[in-house]
């Protein structure tokens, strides 16, 4: 017998599984599901025609964050597409008793940006929304995962998934982050790093001193873009930096319950112990602001190197190579500094909460918007915008030439209006360059940090905002 | 609820798709998912792509007119979790994914759908990729139960987790009804929970 401990995915595995299916999967019970108007509706659809209700509803927590324009949120919606998706969620949402969070409730935003802060997102619950970046509540030491929408129907019917056990991997980042080094170039790096499919079948567990330096938000970023390394779900062990975050929040337990509920978030957290599937260690304190030159969110350098070049690239990769050039118009060797850009946006569940928008506004303060650039924040939630406004981000926004817009998902992926127009470059804060991404088949993407993109917004090209600190 | 019957073979006529990491943004772009259901999502799968490409793309290729199995490369299906995406491509006409690796989610998606995804050895991928391209009318087999894909470059074995190939060898993809099968053992694993119940004492 090995006297292993156990780890975080294992304990909270093990409390939620109703049985073992034949074939090797688990049925899994979901403590929460999050649902949104983008991938519900046929979910629901199916439920009815399965003359099926909710099973759960208490458990489950809707928003609209995809389709919202962030010019204004006015009802009915501009887009009578978009108008048809809302009213579809809320008449579901109202059949079945699950509460949505609209733009009328003041706490309207990005479904993973609103789940932390209303305190929805606890450490040791089971997950699930019909969304890839879902992995994002793994900060709090959930287990989280994307699904489609014939598994949001599974949940809706059951709160239960079927799933096979993911195995872990525990990626040590030791070291501190150097000044103009966030929590987006650890995950850069990362990605870079493994690769993009390099997680697939695993859960990557987070680990190490700048892991535990940062904060929840920071963890956020970070657990947000493991489906990007090809991990289902991602998490941080639970710890005082989580604990303090969920006091007071809306849904946290509260008083006498908050001080039980701490005493079994603990429980949680890996054993010392513990076995790992794989491990990998990375030198946090050696990393630099990164960009993203391709198409896929591996394919990306320090901001002060060269672009790669194929001949330095191992066989297998040279056609991917090859295209991310053609697609992105660059030339391989060369720096990636000094790119010219078009547009810059800011926001997304990876990079649009309040701390973000500080490390932004600080780096737009110095200067303005390059002539040609057009440049867009957009908070992740209604409440990340009453936050900035209290402390005059907007404001610091507006006079340094960028627009200010309601929260979104916005041109994280353009179902909105704002998009790309033709081959514009696009500096951006959000965690997907692929071709297309941004609302424009030719659009391109370059993937950073909010602080890089607000640098690069001002130069009008990409440039190192360690300059700027 | 109605017992579907299993998939064990299918048959039909090959598509070759070239490239690694083809990502679901690609298979079907974010704007045609403003919608609220499935239907006419078939017609819009790769259209940006094949916009670029005008007309020189695998869907726009006559030889491969009315193919009924996708061959691709590897990391198939990356990035978002839109079912749209085989959603669309079943739509299409394609009952089944072969390729090097397909992404987690995607794959999921494609279970739940009934549609297989076998993943192939590198060299059989190739052949098989060559042998579709050089005679695209000649038809594939699949075969579930044996794992194995048969085309003009022979007999390759294929590989698919245990647990789908049961679920598609029974009709029982649709996990909905799986789930509930688990009845109360469902509410009680909900007791156990401290957060389901307020953490009690
Ligand atoms: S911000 Fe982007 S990645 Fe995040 S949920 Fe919205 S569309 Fe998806």
């Amino acid at each position: 017998m090995s006297a292993a401990g156990r780890n975080l995915l294992q304990k909270v595995w093990d409390a939620h599984t109703v049985r073992e299916l034949p074939g090797g999967q688990t049925q899994l019970f979901i403590g929460l599901h999050l649902i949104h108007e983008v991938t519900s509706p046929q979910a629901f659809a199916m439920l009815r025609e399965m003359g099926l209700g909710v099973r759960f509803p208490s458990l489950t927590f809707a928003t609209v964050d995809h389709i919202i324009p962030t010019t204004s949120q006015r009802r009915p919606l501009a887009d009578p597409l978009a108008e048809e998706m809302l009213v579809a969620l809320e008449r579901s949402c109202a059949e079945s008793g699950i509460p949505l969070f609209d733009p009328a409730s003041g706490r309207q935003g990005i479904v993973h940006v609103i789940g932390p802060e209303l305190g929805l997102t606890q450490p040791g619950m089971t997950i699930a929304c019909g969304d890839s970046h879902t992995a994002t509540h793994g900060a709090f030491g959930a287990v989280a995962f994307g699904i489609g929408t014939s598994q949001v129907r599974d949940v809706l019917a059951t709160q239960c998934l079927a799933l096979a056990r993911p195995k872990v991997r525990r990626l040590d980042v030791g070291g501190k982050l150097s000044p103009g080094v966030y929590a987006k170039d650890v995950i850069l790096a990362i990605i870079r790093k493994l690769g993009v499919k390099g997680g697939v079948g695993f859960a990557y567990e987070y680990a190490g001193a700048a892991i535990d330096a940062m904060t929840i938000e920071e963890r956020l970023t970070v657990c947000n873009m493991s489906i990007e390394g090809g991990a289902r779900c991602g998490y941080v062990n639970p710890d005082d930096t989580t604990f303090d975050y969920l006091r007071g929040r809306e849904h946290a337990p509260e008083g006498e319950a908050f001080e039980r509920a701490r005493q079994s978030w603990r429980g949680i957290a890996s054993d010392p112990d513990a076995a790992y599937d794989d491990e990998v260690e990375i030198d946090g304190s050696s990393l630099a602001p990164s960009v993203t030159w391709g198409i896929h969110p591996g394919q990306s350098v320090a901001v002060d190197e060269c672009l790669p070049v194929r001949r330095d690239a191992p066989l297998d990769e040279r056609a991917a190579l090859d295209e991310a050039f053609a697609f992105m118009g660059l030339e391989p060797g060369k720096p990636v500094a000094g790119v010219p850009i078009d547009v810059a946006f800011i926001g997304s569940c990876t990079n649009g909460r309040i701390s973000d928008l500080r490390e932004a506004a600080r780096v737009a303060k110095t200067g303005r918007v390059a002539p040609n650039v057009r440049a867009l924040v957009v908070p992740g939630s209604q409440s990340v915008a009453r936050e900035a406004r209290a402390e005059g981000l907007d404001e610091i926004f507006r006079a340094a030439g960028f627009e200010w817009r309601e929260a979104g998902c916005s041109m994280c992926l353009a179902m909105n209006p704002d998009k790309l127009v033709g081959r514009e470059v696009c500096a951006s804060s959000s965690n997907r360059n692929f071709k297309g991404r941004q609302g424009s088949p030719t659009g391109r993407t370059l993937l950073m940090s909010p602080a890089m993109v607000a640098a690069a917004a001002l130069a009008g090209k990409v440039v190192d905002v360690r300059e700027h600190l | 609820m109605t017992a579907t019957a299993g998939i064990e073979r299918i048959v039909g006529r090959g598509c070759v798709l070239r490239g690694d990491n083809i990502d679901t943004d690609r298979i079907i772009p974010a704007r045609f998912l403003r919608c609220v259901t499935f239907d006419g999502l078939g017609e819009h799968a790769f259209e940006d792509d094949r916009a670029q490409a005008k007309g020189d793309h695998p869907f726009d290729d006559e030889r491969f007119a009315g193919a009924s199995i996708l061959i691709v490369g590897h990391n198939f299906g990356s990035g978002s979790s839109r079912e749209h995406a085989p959603q669309a491509l079943m739509r299409w006409g394609f009952r089944a994914f072969v390729g090097g690796s397909f992404a987690e989610i995607f794959a999921g998606n494609c279970t739940a759908l009934g549609l297989p995804c076998l993943t192939l050895e590198e060299d059989d991928l190739a052949a098989l990729m060559d042998a579709v391209v050089l005679s695209p009318e000649h038809e594939i087999s699949i075969d579930l139960e044996a794992r194995s894909v048969s085309s003009r470059a022979g007999v390759a074995r294929a590989g698919i987790p245990d647990g789908v190939q049961r679920q598609l060898l029974g009709g029982s993809w649709n996990a909905t009804a799986v789930l509930l099968e688990a009845g109360d053992a469902i509410e009680a694993t909900a007791a156990r929970l401290p957060y389901v119940n307020g953490y009690p004492r």
